[in-house]
């Protein structure tokens, strides 16, 4: 009961970010000082292009008629019509979504595996050359710009093992987990680990130190004391409670994962979204780019709304505050 | 006469005394004093990039057809005449990357200096009346915090157009907040203190207690942040760059030079290996730096 109050709270707060993002993505684009309608008509267009244009996209009525008619539009799904090729934003979206969901799950799956087990290792190994190695090595990978990580691994794991004659790593493209699914691993594995490497630096660094942290802890000596096995006593209840602060920094870190994959779509050439981001920036397609802009937003709040859920069952005393 | 009190309370003669003890703490520290001397090289090569050019003969964005590109129109490796090679339009890289640099680190400091001073204010006030004002500040940084930054910061460029001073204001906008919630946490308890509350007794008002009574007692975190930062603004903007809506071409900077390597690295490695050394070695001498001086600060407090 308390959790689906709880829940519900969360929920509202997040409608209300979301709402806050629509208004702020309005505000922007139609309320700024630019003239959408000539940006859209093109630099070319002459006056009575930009004033057609203007008209069929409501520009010249009152603000708040646009704004009432933008959010009722967002409400029910629609996110017009891509100006390139007139496509319905949300067909373009759907086309590329399973892309970007691939490259972005698997990649943040790889870099908590990564990232909590090299924590651990260097929590477990304080003070010793793993603990150094692992420090050093997360300091490495945290200095790393993500497109610069991906075309090091592709100049290194795909160019120069291709010249040895090992063609295990693909240069890029994309295939579809149904249409096989060994050919769809083999072709994300690099940018898996671009997308990873870079963020589990992080989250190898916060596993050690709270994981340190929680090791001096009384119950955990209690444990030991009683001759629990070790795995047993860092499993069960050290790490239960030391991933507290991890999935915090998760959830902040979901916005830092698209901006990653939008990278990373394109430096490996993936035709997902941020790819398509990039293109529609390049053809100043506006509808696209608010309809991407609303997705990620989306994204973010419900993957929040999820995180926030998951702390409260793996730390229950989150649930009395 | 209350003036003068409530500058006897504050705590005046600590910083230089704590500057000092900072400096003492990272001298001892053999990888933060190579860090600095890293960043220290770097700093040195950027602003003698004419001196680059002079010594090499070669302008920062003039083509070599006929030294640069072989006579297969592909680009020169290392040699005696391209130090780091030459790209695929014939430029020297090395020339380059030292011309590049200058973006990297003015754009790093600068949107640092706006996103610590943007921070620093907005937590003070967040921290310091709380209530409304710290409830609706502290949401707005969580939802700043959490917004997938790059994605509304292309979304942003893709209509005021990129530029230098965008990519500066994009960055700093999207980089507060980190620094918001820590000066917010510290000043809510900084706030509880004694001296503090001496300072209010004397009629000291809200501005001048947090400018003179709580702002010297969060330094250290705000530090720490800003050694922090410029590492990560760089990284924005070179990726803001690579994305090709930065700063853009012909001007060299260490992301489209990079983004450009992206079409060359098969034929030409140097094009990708040395900017991305250039850029890999400043935000790791600073992160580097960053932690020293976090080490150094913690001692200070045990």
């Amino acid at each position: 009961m308390e959790l689906a109050r709880f829940i519900v709270r969360r929920a509202i707060q997040g409608a209300v970010v979301l709402w806050i993002v629509v208004s702020a993505v309005f505000v922007m684009y139609f309320v700024a000082p630019n003239d959408v309608a000539r940006l859209l008509a093109g630099r070319q267009a002459d006056p009575a292009t930009v004033a057609a244009v203007s008209r069929r996209l409501g520009l010249n009525r009152p603000l708040l008629d646009q704004y009432a008619h933008f959010l009722n539009q967002i409400i029910h799904g629609n996110l017009g019509y891509s100006f390139t090729n007139s496509e319905p934003v949300t067909t373009l979206i759907g086309q590329a979504f399973w892309v970007t969901f691939s490259l972005a799950v698997g990649g943040a799956v790889l870099w908590l595996i990564i990232g909590v087990s090299a924590g651990t290792l260097a929590a477990l190994r304080r003070r010793h050359a793993v603990d150094h190695a692992i420090t050093a090595l997360a300091l490495f990978f945290y200095s790393f710009p993500t497109f610069l990580l991906g075309e090091l691994l592709l100049l290194g794991l795909f160019y120069e093992l291709h010249l040895a004659g090992f063609n295990f790593f693909p240069g890029g493209g994309y295939v579809a987990f149904t249409q096989n699914p060994g050919q769809w691993a083999q072709h994300l594995i690099l940018p898996w680990l671009t997308i990873a490497l870079v963020s589990a630096a992080t989250y190898a660094r916060l596993t050690r130190a709270s994981l340190s942290d929680v090791l001096g802890e009384d119950y955990i000596r209690t444990a030991r004391a009683m001759g629990l096995p070790a795995r047993w006593v860092i499993g069960r209840y050290a790490l239960r409670s030391a991933i507290t602060p991890v999935v915090t920094q998760f959830g902040l870190d979901l916005g830092a994962l698209l901006g990653g994959v939008v990278v990373t779509e394109t430096v490996f050439g993936l035709p997902g979204l941020g790819q398509l981001l990039v293109i529609s920036i390049d053809h100043q397609d506006l509808p696209t780019i608010i309809g991407l802009v609303l997705l990620a937003s989306t994204c973010v709040v419900v993957a929040n709304l999820l995180v926030d859920i998951t702390y409260v069952l793996l730390d229950p005393r989150v649930r009395v505050s | 006469m209350s003036t003068a009190t409530v500058d006897e309370s504050s705590p005046g003669r600590r910083p230089k005394g704590s500057t000092r003890l900072l400096w003492d703490r990272l001298r001892r520290d053999r990888v933060a004093m190579l860090a600095m001397i890293v960043l220290g090289l770097i700093v040195a090569a950027t602003l003698g990039a004419p001196l680059i050019a002079a010594w090499t003969g070669h302008g920062p964005n003039a083509q070599y057809l006929t030294t640069g590109l072989s006579p297969q129109g592909l680009p020169v490796g290392p040699g005696r005449t391209f130090l780091f090679g030459a790209d695929d339009l014939g430029r020297d890289v090395l020339v380059r990357i030292a011309y590049g640099g200058r973006i990297s680190l003015f754009v790093g400091v600068v949107a640092t200096g706006f996103a610590i001073g943007l921070g620093v204010v907005i937590g003070l006030v967040a921290g310091y009346y709380g209530g409304v004002v710290d409830a609706i500040l502290s949401r707005f940084m969580d939802v700043v915090l959490s917004l997938p930054f790059l994605i509304f910061a292309v979304a942003l460029i893709a209509i005021v157009g990129p530029g230098l001073w965008v990519s500066v204001f994009v960055i700093a906008f999207f980089s507060w907040a980190s620094v918001g919630r820590v000066v917010r946490g510290q000043t809510l308890s900084i706030r509880q203190r004694e001296f503090v509350e001496a300072a209010r007794s004397i009629g000291a008002s809200g501005p001048r207690i947090m400018l003179f009574e709580i702002l010297p007692n969060v330094m250290a975190p705000v530090i720490v942040y800003a050694t922090l930062l410029v590492p990560s603004a760089i990284v924005f903007e070179s990726t803001l760059d690579f994305l090709g809506i930065g700063v853009t071409p012909p001007t060299p900077t260490w992301g489209n030079m990079l983004a450009e390597s992206l079409n060359y690295f098969q034929e030409a490695w140097w094009f990708v290996v040395f900017p991305g050394a250039a850029l890999l070695l400043t935000t790791l001498a600073f992160n580097v730096l960053g932690d020293a001086v976090r080490d150094a600060l913690a001692e200070g407090e045990r």
